[in-house]
């Protein structure tokens, strides 16, 4: 069995990932931000990326929606939505795959609103512009989608700067489900954030996901939150999976060294105190073999002993 | 990973003795142009005491004050009203115009950033040998100050060579572990560190959480402890102190804290720590219910026991549970007047009616 066939919803995956590979190309040397990357969403499944900053998780989102700028390259590999080559499709197709069959949410997305559009005008554009819906019926289409995410649709009429941060997210991830995209990515989305208020929007998209049923690709570095949402789950380190499994899985068994370092920065909010380790600074992983199943569902990038090419570097303390 | 329990009373640890202790301390500040006699009230009234060799984590939400209180209690901003006493010295009335350099060879902040704090265009020993030789730590002769210096690497847990390297040439973990040296050369009674491993990458942060702990317990420094992470409140600290609106509203030893809190604000906080053991347990009933508690509470909750009820003027503060645990929590019916934090809860009213 390979990673790709392991989903969670139903056996037909909304996305294919395979064997992504991407590039930023410079002048003096080029660095690989993506590498060999592969995976698959279900139906109704939530499917998280964790890793931290720069070990490419952004750039996997942008392949997805083919926003990738200038000096990056998709050097190989393929990605299918639906069945369909994303890679392949027209400026024409990809108008259309943008909002209403994929949508994301940035971690700053919240400061990307419009800030002298009236947060009515900006999703009634949507409706207008994606869906060709009369001004009239976007408008009521407009008050329906701010009352699903709990902001007053009296709100239509104020503009960014008068709503608070989790507001302003909130009217984003609205936005971002006007059309019922079957696949909604989240890159980091509540980073910026108080807990109080995270806790609330991911309550928010946990129950939005589960009345419009969209698939979901959930960015994060924070591992607690993203075990809570997710339900399979991949780890990420330097452009490389190195392990996947159902989120229940990873957390109470993770196996490769650096998941289980990534877990044990979040220390437990019950229990006696245990001293955690975390990782030693400097320490690097280099040459990451490709995954290997270590239990069923379960996959593990070969380290240590089990594989001479991974070498673990730095000062151990 | 080893299973041992981190003990929470440490060998160095002296909780008679004070260290720090801050009294009634308020700041305000000015807003609007020149003429505006405008003010925003970043903090009422605090009072805080950190023992010697001992941790207290102070946690609350952006905007809740932290950070003004750290900066006041380093000289960094002026206090509008208060005390500050270091080792029982009342230090504004002992350097009344700005921090002497006595007062900073006793007291060092470390910062969230550990890429501002560094000047790019310098090696990592000269950060430390200014420091020394600023305070007279060096020694008297440059033997002594090269030991030192070696001294200082090892103690942070970095190598020698990298006396020799360049900010931008370290991670991130290790600028920070660079910025806590540079304040340990001093030989410091206290550190206040703001939030200092919230900028790191997540897996190097515990590093510099297992380095503060070794600092108390090898050298007992007294440290405050700034975060809005309570998980990392609870894994480090000794003593937790809740901010909310720029006043304490609850504090108590870490664990019994966190375990049993006592404040509807300080519930809020703790039932939004992401935590896969609770996965599931989350109730928007509940939490629209502390809300509105924190937002606008109508009875104290102490009013039935006639030893602890209020005053009507002012809010008490009522020990909760085993005295041991120098547990209290303010009465939230006087809850703050969120002059300026508190932002998060005070501007998202459609919750409440919405999650309920
Ligand atoms: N525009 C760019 N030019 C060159 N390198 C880039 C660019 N964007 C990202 N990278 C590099 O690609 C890698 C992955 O970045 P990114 O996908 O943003 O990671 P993440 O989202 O996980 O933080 C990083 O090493 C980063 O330095
Ligand atoms: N220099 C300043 N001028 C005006 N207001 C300030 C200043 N510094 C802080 N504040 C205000 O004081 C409040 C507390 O801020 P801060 O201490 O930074 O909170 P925290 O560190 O808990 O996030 C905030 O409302 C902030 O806007
Ligand atoms: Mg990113
Ligand atoms: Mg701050």
């Amino acid at each position: 069995m390979t990673v790709s066939q392991v989903s969670f919803g139903s056996h037909e995956p909304v996305l294919d990932v395979k064997n992504l590979t991407v590039k930023y190309i410079g002048d003096t040397r080029s660095t690989t931000a993506v590498d060999r990357v592969s995976f698959s969403i279900g139906t109704g499944e939530v499917f998280g990326l964790a890793g931290e900053s720069g070990c490419g998780k952004s750039t996997i989102a942008n392949s997805i929606m083919r926003l990738l700028k200038d000096p990056a390259k998709i050097a190989a590999g393929s990605i299918s939505f639906g069945g369909k080559d994303v890679l392949a499709m027209s400026p024409e197709e990809l108008r259309r795959f943008r909002w209403q069959d994929v949508a994301m949410v940035f971690q700053s997305a919240m400061n990307s609103l419009n800030p002298v559009l009236t947060i009515g005008e900006q999703i009634v554009d949507i409706f207008t512009t994606h869906a060709g819906y009369s001004r009239k019926e976007s408008l009521r289409r407009a008050g329906q989608l701010l009352e699903l995410v709990r902001i007053d649709p009296a709100r239509l009429k104020s503009y960014p700067h008068q709503l608070s941060g989790g507001m302003r997210q909130r009217a984003v991830i609205a936005m971002a489900v006007a059309l019922k995209p079957s696949l909604l990515i989240l890159d980091e989305p509540t980073t910026a954030l108080d807990v109080v208020v995270q806790q609330e929007i991911m309550a928010q998209i946990k129950e939005l996901q589960r009345e419009l049923g969209f698939s979901v690709l959930f960015i994060t570095h924070d591992m607690s939150l993203m075990v809570e949402l997710s339900h399979r789950m991949a780890v990420m380190y330097g452009g490389r999976i190195v392990e996947t499994a159902k989120a229940q899985d990873v957390y109470a068994n993770p196996r490769h060294p650096y998941t289980q370092a990534l877990m044990g920065a979040f220390p437990p909010l019950t229990g006696p105190r245990v001293p955690l380790t975390g990782l030693p600074d400097g320490v690097k992983f280099r040459n990451i073999p490709d995954l290997t199943e270590a239990a069923p569902g379960h996959f593990v990038a070969p380290f240590g002993a089990d594989a001479e090419a991974a070498v673990l570097e730095g000062a151990a303390r | 990973m080893s299973h041992a329990v981190l003990s929470s009373q440490r060998p160095s640890a002296d909780t008679e003795a004070t260290a720090l202790e801050v009294r009634g301390l308020g700041k305000s500040f000015a807003i609007g142009g020149l003429f505006s006699r405008e003010s925003v009230r970043a903090l009422h009234g605090v009072d805080l005491t950190i023992g010697r060799g001992e941790i207290v984590a102070l946690v609350g939400e952006s905007g809740s004050g932290k950070s003004t209180l750290a900066r006041c209690v380093a000289r960094l901003e002026r206090p509008s009203s208060g005390e500050i006493l270091l080792d029982g010295v009342d230090v504004l009335k002992r350097d009344r115009f700005q921090a002497s350099r006595a007062f900073r060879s006793q007291l060092q902040m470390v910062f969230q950033d550990p890429f501002g704090s560094l000047n790019p265009a310098h090696r990592v020993e000269h950060f430390l040998r200014r420091s020394l030789v600023i305070h007279r730590k060096g020694g008297s002769s440059e033997t002594e100050t090269q030991q030192r210096l070696e001294e200082l690497m090892t103690t942070v847990g970095l190598q020698a060579d990298m006396l020799n390297s360049y900010p931008h040439e370290l991670s991130g973990g290790q600028r920070q572990r660079v910025a806590i040296a540079r304040a340990l050369a001093v030989e410091p009674r206290v550190i206040l560190a703001d939030e200092p491993t919230s900028m790191l990458d997540v897996s190097v942060r515990i590093g510099v959480l297992n380095l503060m702990r070794k600092l108390r317990d090898e050298q007992g420094i007294s440290m405050l402890y700034i975060t809005h992470d309570l998980a990392s409140a609870r894994y480090l600290a000794d003593r937790t102190a809740v901010m909310f609106a720029g006043e304490l509203v609850e504090e108590g030893e870490s664990l019994d804290l966190l375990a049993s809190p006592a404040h509807p604000y300080t519930q809020l906080l703790v039932s939004a720590v992401p935590d896969p053991a609770r996965a599931g347990s989350y109730d928007p009933v509940r939490r629209a219910e502390l809300r509105q508690a924190v937002m606008a509470s109508t009875s104290c909750a102490f009013d039935s026991d006639p030893n602890q009820a209020c005053s009507a003027e002012e809010p008490v503060r009522h020990g909760v549970g085993d005295p041991e645990n120098r547990h209290w929590v303010r009465c939230h019916l006087y809850r703050p007047q969120a002059g300026a934090g508190g932002h998060a809860l005070a501007t998202e009213p459609t919750d409440n009616k919405a999650s309920a």
